[in-house]
């Protein structure tokens, strides 16, 4: 090969290392924006008033958004409740019992799941709470209409795939031996899982339904239709309930900009828990067990 | 409990499939090909809305995939290592901004930058392209496909990155040890090794921009029609259902949205199948041995 060769060789992989390079800044950058812009219009509006007041009546300056931050912690305390659950257990199946073909199918499942449309949940739930009663033994359970058990169904129906599969990914990395070592004991094989897979894995379980909760929580397509929205407080969990989310969503979308100001002081509390959780998880998790990717 | 997951698939099929019989019933297979959308004379057609998110997630793909797959690349082969975790910090991050939270910035700093810059330039530039042509809103379903791209480049890139890794190490050091520079092996012996799962990974963001629903809502202008400049605002099926299904006054009516959510999860299941049998037959080892 000639020099001039070896030269535009060498050329070519410079240009390509610069563009990768900057596709990788372009990626980064719409993130430091939002940042951004979330601390200089977020930040900058949050005041006392928006963690203890009530949202005023439209077009009247001031007020807060204390009911959807009770709201949203409602909803998700509701969702751990309905998906955390199952989504163990069903990754203590997946990894624990089960054949090989079943768990294929199973896993695979699930991973369709994870991606079906928020929005389509929200029709679902919809469909089972809402539009009529649920009713056990003549006793009306759960009258008919928006309800904040609603929302919280739909949050925790859409966890349960997401904590399966990380729970089962967070027990495969539990060493086979802890398992033989049990059983050689003759200790059964559900208190081997529970007393030593289970709990060798338990801080990477918590990761994952911590990180499954922080995805759900800024949810707003299937709440649309099932916690509905308040402006003022529920009293009860059958009764519609504010969330963060939709609370932005309608402030975004309205014509005051007081509604603005505070749409962006929501969005800024709302990021800054989301982040926090991700981060948070991160530095949690800094161990053997929970090493991902 | 494992079960619970075909409960859930059976139960969303049955339920979609009740709410929508009446307009099944009524509209027939004319649903899909209609472009009206009148719910005054209870007149329903889901065309347009399967064109806007057809074309927004197009938009997305055309985005997203040539600079998600080379960040994928940079961050595996080509970074120096210090500013690799950093960089896939970030990206993981951006991947946990809520849609609403990206859409209210689409709403305040996006579409008005759009409006006054990127647009005008475009419409100067390529004006001669019915694509570019017309009045320019800012709200627009070009808006929506940038935010539904910016929504599926953390997806997409991270798990570019899984397969990207996942390539043998050997491989590399072959193409090395022929002479070739970086880029070479990149080219050679990753990219061309690693194609099938990089593609998994592309139709899987598709799927993610098929049913992305609150920040296309807020950006991409809600307007049933057809049109061929991509400044005209569009609407697509996942917004349509988040903006009128509350209002819907009707059996109708909120049958025939229900249809379109029906319409919405065929499409996306099928897409999403396609993505992990892609995938799961690329790294057969995610398939992962029992104890």
């Amino acid at each position: 090969m000639t020099v001039s060769n070896h030269r535009w060789r060498n050329f070519k992989n410079a240009v390509i290392q610069a563009a990768t390079f900057a596709c990788a800044v372009l990626v980064v950058t719409p993130l430091v924006l939002v940042f951004y812009h979330l601390v200089t219009q977020g930040f900058t509006s949050i005041n006392w008033a928006f963690f203890t007041q009530l949202p005023r009546p439209e077009g009247e300056a001031g007020g807060g958004m204390a009911n959807a931050i009770v709201g949203t912690f409602l909803l998700l305390g509701q969702a751990a409740l309905f998906g955390v659950p199952v989504g163990v257990l069903g990754g203590i199946y997946l990894s624990e019992y089960g054949g090989p073909h079943l768990n294929w199918w199973i896993r695979f499942a699930a991973d369709i799941l994870n991606g079906v449309p928020s929005i389509i949940w929200g029709i679902v739930v919809f469909a089972l709470l809402v539009v009529h009663n649920v009713s056990l033994f003549g006793h009306v359970l759960i009258p008919r209409g928006f309800s904040a058990i609603a929302g919280g169904l739909v949050l925790g129906l859409m966890m349960i795939p997401l904590v399966m599969r990380t729970t089962e990914e967070v027990l495969q990395l539990v060493p086979g031996g802890y398992r033989e070592a049990a059983l050689a004991l003759g200790i059964a094989k559900w208190k081997t899982i529970a007393q030593i897979v289970v709990r060798t894995a338990l801080k990477g379980i918590v990761t994952g339904v911590l990180l499954a909760l922080a995805r759900v929580a800024g949810e707003t397509a299937p709440l649309l239709f099932t916690a509905f929205g308040n402006l003022g407080w529920a009293h009860k969990l059958t009764e519609p309930i504010a969330a963060m989310p939709l609370q932005i969503f309608i402030y975004a979308i309205g014509p005051y900009d007081d509604q603005h100001r505070q749409a962006w002081a929501g969005a800024f509390v709302l990021l800054v828990l989301v982040l926090a959780i991700n981060i948070g998880v991160r530095f949690l998790t800094r161990d053997r067990f929970a090493r991902r990717s | 409990m494992a079960a619970v997951i075909f409960a859930l698939i059976v139960l969303i099929g049955w339920e979609l499939a009740r709410g929508a019989r009446p307009a099944m019933h009524q509209f027939g297979w004319g649903f899909l090909i209609s472009t009206d959308w009148d719910p005054v004379n209870e007149k329903f057609g889901a065309l347009p809305f399967i064109f806007g998110t057809l074309v927004s997630s197009a938009i997305a793909l055309l985005v997203a995939v040539p600079i998600s797959i080379a960040t994928a690349v940079y961050l595996t082969e080509l970074a120096p290592l210090w500013l690799r975790q950093p960089l896939i910090m970030f990206i993981e991050l951006l991947a946990a901004v809520p849609s609403v939270i990206l859409g209210l910035w689409g709403i305040f700093v996006m579409v008005p930058w759009l409006r006054d810059h990127l647009f005008p330039w475009l419409q100067k530039c390529f004006g001669f392209l019915p694509l570019f042509k017309g009045p320019i809103y800012g709200v627009s379903m070009l808006a929506g496909g940038i935010i539904v791209a910016i929504m599926i480049i953390p997806i997409i890139t991270s798990v570019s990155r899984e397969i990207l890794r996942s390539v043998p190490g050997l491989q590399r050091e072959a193409a090395y040890a022929l002479g070739a520079t970086r880029w070479e092996v990149t080219r050679i012996a990753v990219l061309s090794y690693a194609k099938k799962g990089l593609f998994g990974a592309v139709i899987l963001g598709l799927g993610r921009a098929l049913g992305e629903t609150m920040a296309v809502t807020m950006v991409i202008g809600n307007s049933p029609q057809i049109a061929a400049s991509l400044f005209a605002p569009g609407y697509t099926l996942a917004s349509v259902i988040a903006n009128e299904f509350n209002e819907a006054t009707g059996s109708l009516y909120t049958s025939a949205l229900i249809e379109l959510g029906l319409v919405l999860l065929g499409v996306t299941v099928l897409v999403n199948v396609a993505a992990q049998l892609l995938l799961k037959t690329f790294a057969g080892p995610s398939v992962k041995p029992q104890h």
